[in-house]
């Protein structure tokens, strides 16, 4: 049983293998000793009957052992010792069948036990500074906080429960839940207003009010799903249970009936043989891996730091037709770029160049630091202003502009507004190609800044600078991938609709929703739905809430809103709208890899006819040792060898159902003959060479 | 296979391509209720009739159990009067012969073997039946089983096709419709055309004639080639005489054989492009017609070169088996020597992959494979074509099952023409498998376990196995064929099989119907290259993989005791 060794941790995925998976997998136990033994255990302690009524499969299996060891004891002393090592060993592996399906559900999940267990180290007994009618603090348990209560959490105490900041700023580790070391900025008003109970305050104070009660905080909520405590059977799960129990009861039907054919033809057949040949034919593969396929699938996405509310959310994920996704963040960088230079009528690039640079040295925004970069790649860092002395001059609300004085000179960079105010206050004139350039740029949706110049006793306007959107790279190739995998992406954005097309274009998307309003996303959402389509989308804001809700996968992001968290069916930890692509594999793995094993496990049944109906008859009707393709040597040892494959391939089986198959980005078409290839042509020919080569051994042992 | 087997073979899937696709397209108008089909000049007044009459109101739309009820209710009247009819044959008219009222329990059995369109024939039609009894009861049951079975079928392409309707449409007017613009036009063209080749049609009682011998014989009449027509169109299957379509007032001469075939086939392989036309997809329904058509030519190619290569214990006795000119050749014992085993295994598989079950040679008689793969292409649940409606609801089934399976292999839920197939889907496609086996396999294994039911064998060992389990086969999938050599007439096999050809029709229509209502309040999902298409070969593949595994896992073990040990002991 060491071969769960093999379930090794997921390969990081190809899209950002940065730091964010070397956080998870810190924070992911790996497949320990420990949690072996743990398992171990769980396979013995899950051979309740309670816990196996849920499971039709496995339950007829447990029914069947408790038969055949009956049976065996009751033969024991008055068979030979041939029928009896067969029987026994029969006996043998059908428990083992039943331990080692136990055993795959609690090596399962071990994972997320241990995860859970993890988080709830991570917290301790809190207290807190409730405030009170009289302006007054008390001290008291975190656990007696009440919906609506006012805490002052200062920095260095833990936040006793989950709030919205109404007062104060202040940095928050956050790693008990996202297992990101960095803090983050919590300050009340916005979109960053929400704290998350036992996460801490690291600089200043803050008042919280309480929006959960105790017991149901979001880390709460967290433990409980990552433990699987409340995991309930998906549709498709139930879906796919109603097949395996009325497959097994076809099967049931067959062997049940074949007494009297086989006493008709001179053939009866002892029940232990009736019982082998049942458990054979049942879908015990799949039947076994079925539910931790299930968590693994759970489990895959905590590894991706996502947390969802059910497994319902997970599976729906790989049905996701349509993806919505935000502009800003998501498909271009968060912030605006520099692109371009326009220089006004008699001013050279350089110079342009330089002003813009020297303007920009002391301004420290995403904006300044691509301006200094973009002249840097293209003119060097060597152009000279020739202003001597200069103070840098930092940007205001009111001057909406920043750059530098000297002695005798000066350099602006800001709002064309107040860029020519300022010119035009020194006696110069700004140009008519400045309302040009500027009228220009607005259009295609980037940002102008105009840039300045004093000095010589009259001031002019030396160009414009073009701040613009900037696909994230490698987003292109996703949307292709997302495209073979017939998913169509639409991107959010409040631009005018020609900026909206343009960065649509750039960036490979299938559709745009320009100058969207948070009730036009929610339209957009209800209208690909009523087109039969499954609709994923993120967001952060309250005012994404009703989208959120509305979405089959509705992603929201940890930074977001407790109104957005709590509308959506996961919460991705990292706060990254790109994530959604990744979840929609996940949903996409889980769904192929229970197809993927229930093929599998049907197509093992045609080996096992061949290796136990000439074992059962041949004796009665030596025609029928025609059947034995596969030249197993007697009887007894053919059935075994049915049994033993049929339990050991569980096993076998087990890191595959935890790691799942492999999904590539293509076409139905091309997944279906690739897996039907693997799982139904192989799942048709493994077991001719797994029975042959147990009988191989049993003989070699001499067991039969 | 000889020359003569490949042609007959190649013969009749060009002529049935030639006319199912045309057949198919009309059936969809019929069907399809929206505007005008063709013929509406003729049709429209009869059916007005027949509404006016019945006080139905075309207009109306039914829920799926409300058309469930409708057809419970039609077929219960119609178990009742056939019932009625044989039991007072004596006292009514047009009983030439005089015959007597028919036993209770094979009246029971006649009743629901001609309501369920099975037509299973636990007795001789010309000493059995009056002319009476055989047109207003059976031969009317010929035409409106098949049409109800064809309603069940509309229904469940409607409720594929449909987006978040709440009705199916109306059994009444399908069951009118199917039997006035498709059955009934078409029989009288086939009637007329086997007439024309030979096959009785009068009003006569037995002719004595005196035979060259000098002995007295008593020659049948009747009215055969209107019965043959819609018991070939309508996969009846119920012959007019006791040797079926292997008598030669049934089933003259090698052409009419032919022509006969063709009728068998031809409805259900048609239904396949109805089904394509209904759901707006082509694709979908060429890729039906396809899956059966290689099921279909499967057993076909082996049942007739089981047939033909001949008993190797014969060749063992330097017997000639030979295929030539100058002799039929094959295994001939049971067969006609006007047929030859390529007729013969050709019509075998025909009349088992439709719930047909007229026969043309005595499977009985057939190599024991030959028997067998009868056997088979009667338990992967006649899908190939099948028998009229019900064959492609068969198919249908098998393929949503194939869907469930292989659909999450690419990574959605699995849906089928972009409905996703769920817990109460599977609930009721489980239902559906399970119902024959449980009969079939449930009923063999009870009469091998009784003296008296045992009795009824004419051979043991493996034989007498497959003569039981064909039986069973036969009933539970509605189809009729009888492997001679077991004695049915015995309470305990009429009793039985009546119950088998009951199951056999109703548990699996009912969930047939249900299925249809659930999936037509369905909004299905948008194609796209991400869902599975359902049009490829890959995914007939697939089909025809599950429907060969479902059926392989569930009956091997039976048929290895029968047909494989007695062919492998050869």
């Amino acid at each position: 049983m060491t071969q769960t060794h093999q379930a090794a941790p997921e390969a990081a995925p190809p899209a950002e293998p940065g730091g964010r998976e070397a956080r998870a997998a810190a924070r992911r136990p790996s497949t320990d000793g420990a949690m072996v033994r743990r398992a171990l255990i769980g396979s013995v302690t899950k051979l309740h009957p309670r816990v196996q009524a849920r499971n039709p499969v496995v339950f007829v299996v447990l029914v069947g052992s408790v038969l055949t060891t009956v049976l065996f004891v009751r033969d024991l002393p008055g068979a030979p010792a041939a029928q009896n090592v067969f029987n026994g060993l029969v006996a043998l592996f059908l428990w083992f069948t039943v331990l080692f399906a136990n055993f795959a559900e609690a090596v399962a999940e071990g994972r997320g036990k241990a995860q859970a267990a993890a988080l709830r180290a991570g917290r301790t007994a809190t207290t807190a500074r409730r405030r009170t009618f009289a302006d007054t603090t008390e001290e008291v348990a975190a656990t007696d906080l009440a919906v609506g209560d006012v805490c002052l959490v200062a920095a260095g105490r833990t936040i006793p429960g989950d709030g919205d900041v109404i007062e104060g700023v202040a940095s928050v580790d956050e790693s008990a839940v996202t297992g990101e070391s960095a803090p983050v900025i919590r300050e009340s008003g916005g979109d960053r207003s929400a704290v998350t109970g036992g996460t801490r305050v690291l600089s200043d104070e803050i008042t919280v009010r309480i929006t959960a009660p105790p017991g149901q905080t979001f880390l709460d909520r967290m433990i409980t799903l990552v433990e699987g405590a409340e995991r309930k059977k998906t549709p498709n799960e139930i879906a796919l249970n109603i097949l395996l129990a009325g497959m097994t009861a076809i099967f049931l039907l067959a062997v049940v009936t074949l007494q009297p054919f086989a006493v008709y033809s001179g053939a009866e057949q002892g029940p232990v043989v009736l019982v082998a040949l049942l458990v054979c034919l049942i879908p015990t593969t799949i039947g076994a891996l079925l539910s931790a396929i299930g968590i693994a699938g759970m489990d895959r996405m905590v590894q991706r730091n996502v947390l969802a509310v059910s497994g319902r959310a997970v599976e729906a994920s790989g049905d996701v037709d349509t993806l919505l996704l935000d502009k800003t963040g998501t498909i271009t960088l968060g912030d605006r770029q520099a692109g371009g230079l326009v220089p006004m009528p008699g001013v050279t690039d350089e110079e342009l160049a330089a002003a813009a640079m020297a303007a920009s040295r002391a301004d420290e925004t995403p904006e300044g630091r691509s301006i200094v970069e973009y002249v840097r790649q293209r003119y060097g860092s060597g152009s000279d202003t020739g202003i001597a002395g200069s103070e840098p001059v930092p940007f205001t609300a009111q001057t909406r502009m920043s750059g530098l004085d000297g002695e005798h000179a000066g350099i602006r960079k800001g709002a064309s507004e107040a860029v020519r105010a300022w010119v035009e206050e020194q006696g110069g004139e700004a140009p008519e190609a400045l309302d040009h350039a500027v009228a220009r740029i607005a259009g295609s949706g980037g940002t102008p800044l105009a840039v300045a110049r004093s000095g010589g006793g009259g001031a002019r306007v030396l160009g414009v600078v073009h701040l613009m959107d900037v696909v994230k790279p490698g987003m292109r190739e996703r949307f292709e991938r997302m495209r073979a995998m017939g998913i169509r992406t639409v991107m959010v954005t409040g631009d005018n609709p020609r900026t909206a097309e343009a960065i649509a274009a750039e960036a490979g998307v299938d559709d745009f929703l320009a100058e969207a309003r948070p009730e036009d996303k929610l339209a957009l959402i209800r209208k690909e739905q009523s087109g039969g389509a499954m609709v994923a989308m993120t967001g952060d804001g309250t005012n994404d809430a009703p989208a959120l809700a509305q979405a089959d996968v509705g992603v929201a992001m940890n930074t977001g809103t407790q109104a957005a968290k709590e509308a959506g069916n996961m919460v991705d930890l990292d706060s990254d709208p790109t994530k959604l692509i990744e979840i929609v594999e996940v949903g996409k793995r889980l769904l192929i890899t229970r197809g993927a094993l229930t093929t599998f496990s049907i197509a093992n049944d045609v080996a096992k006819y061949f290796a136990i109906i000439p074992a059962m008859f041949s004796g009665a009707l030596p025609a029928l040792d025609t059947l034995n393709i596969m030249g197993l040597s007697s009887a007894h040892s053919a059935i075994l060898s049915a049994v033993v494959f049929n339990a050991v391939i569980i096993v076998a089986l087990v890191p595959l159902s935890l790691r799942g198959v492999r999904f590539r980005a293509q076409t139905a078409a091309a997944t279906l003959r690739r897996n039907l290839l693997i799982y139904g042509l192989g799942g048709l020919i493994a077991p001719f060479i797994g029975i042959k080569a147990i009988d191989t051994v049993l003989t070699a042992l001499g067991v039969s | 296979m000889s020359g003569a087997a490949w042609s007959q073979s190649a013969a009749l899937v060009a002529v049935l391509l030639a006319t199912a696709p045309f057949l198919g397209r009309y059936m969809a108008k019929v069907y399809g209720g929206e505007g005008k089909a063709p013929g509406d000049r003729v049709f429209l007044p009869l059916e007005r009739v027949v509404y006016r009459l019945c006080r139905v109101d075309p207009e109306s739309e039914q829920r799926w159990t409300s058309y469930a009820i409708s057809l419970l209710a039609f077929s219960f009247v119609s178990f009742l009067s056939v019932y009625a009819l044989q039991r007072l044959q004596s006292v009514l008219p047009l009983n030439p012969v005089g015959l007597p009222g028919v036993d209770a329990h094979v009246a029971f059995n006649v009743a629901v073997s001609f309501m369920t369109n099975t037509n299973w024939q636990a007795y001789g039609g010309e000493s059995t039946m009056s002319h009476l009894t055989q047109m207003a009861g059976l031969t009317v049951q010929n035409f409106v089983s098949a049409a109800a079975g064809m309603a069940v079928m509309a229904a469940l392409i409607r409720g594929l096709a449909r987006r978040r309707a709440a009705t199916l449409g109306n059994f009444w007017v399908d069951l009118t419709r199917g039997a006035v613009r498709v059955l009934l036009p078409l029989s009288f063209v086939v009637a007329v055309v086997l007439a024309g080749l030979g096959v009785i049609q009068n009003f006569k009682g037995h002719t004595a004639v005196t035979t060259l011998e000098g002995a007295t014989q008593l020659i049948p009449g009747g009215p055969a080639a209107s019965q043959v027509a819609i018991k070939q169109l309508g996969s009846n299957g119920g012959g007019f005489f006791d040797m079926n379509s292997a008598h030669p007032f049934e089933n003259s001469t090698a052409l009419s054989n032919f022509v006969e075939n063709w009728a068998i086939l031809l409805i259900p392989f048609a239904l396949a492009f109805t089904f394509g036309a209904m759901v707006r997809d082509k694709r979908q329904g060429r890729a039906v017609f396809g899956i059966m058509l290689t099921v279909w030519a499967a057993m076909s190619i082996g049942a007739m070169g089981l047939e033909a290569a001949g008993n190797p214990r014969l060749d063992a006795m330097g017997v000639d088996q030979s295929v030539a000119p100058d002799q039929s050749g094959g295994y001939l014992e049971g067969k006609e020597v006007r047929f030859g085993p390529a007729a013969s295994g050709l019509w075998a598989a025909s009349t088992t992959g439709t719930s047909n079950g007229s026969v043309n040679a005595m499977h009985d008689s057939f190599t024991p494979m030959g028997g067998g793969l009868a056997m088979t292409h009667m338990v992967f649940g006649e899908v190939s074509p099948g028998g009229v409606g019900v064959g492609l609801n068969g198919l249908l089934v098998m393929s949503v099952l194939a869907v469930f399976i292989a659909g999450l292999m690419v990574g959605r839920s699995p849906e089928y023409l972009g409905k996703k197939i769920q817990a109460a889907e599977m609930k009721l496609v489980m239902l559906y498998l399970l119902a024959m086996p449980a009969v079939l396999l449930g009923f063999s294994a009870a009469s091998v376990l009784t003296e008296s039911a045992l009795a009824s064998l004419n051979n043991a060992g493996p034989h007498g196995l497959s003569e039981i389990l064909y039986g069973y086969a036969s009933t539970a999938n509605n189809n009729g064929s009888a492997f001679a050599g077991l004695d049915s007439g015995t309470v305990w096999y009429t009793t039985t099989m009546g119950l088998a050809m009951l199951v056999g029709r109703f548990f699996l229509i009912i969930p047939v119907l249900a299925i249809a209502g659930s999936m037509a309040a369905k909004q299905p999902a948008p194609a796209t290259s991400g869902t599975l298409p359902t049009h490829t070969p890959l995914f007939g593949g697939l089909v025809v993989g599950v429907v060969v595994i479902v059926a392989g896992l569930t009956f091997l073990p039976a048929l290895a005791l029968g047909p494989i040990a007695e062919q492998l002991s050869l």
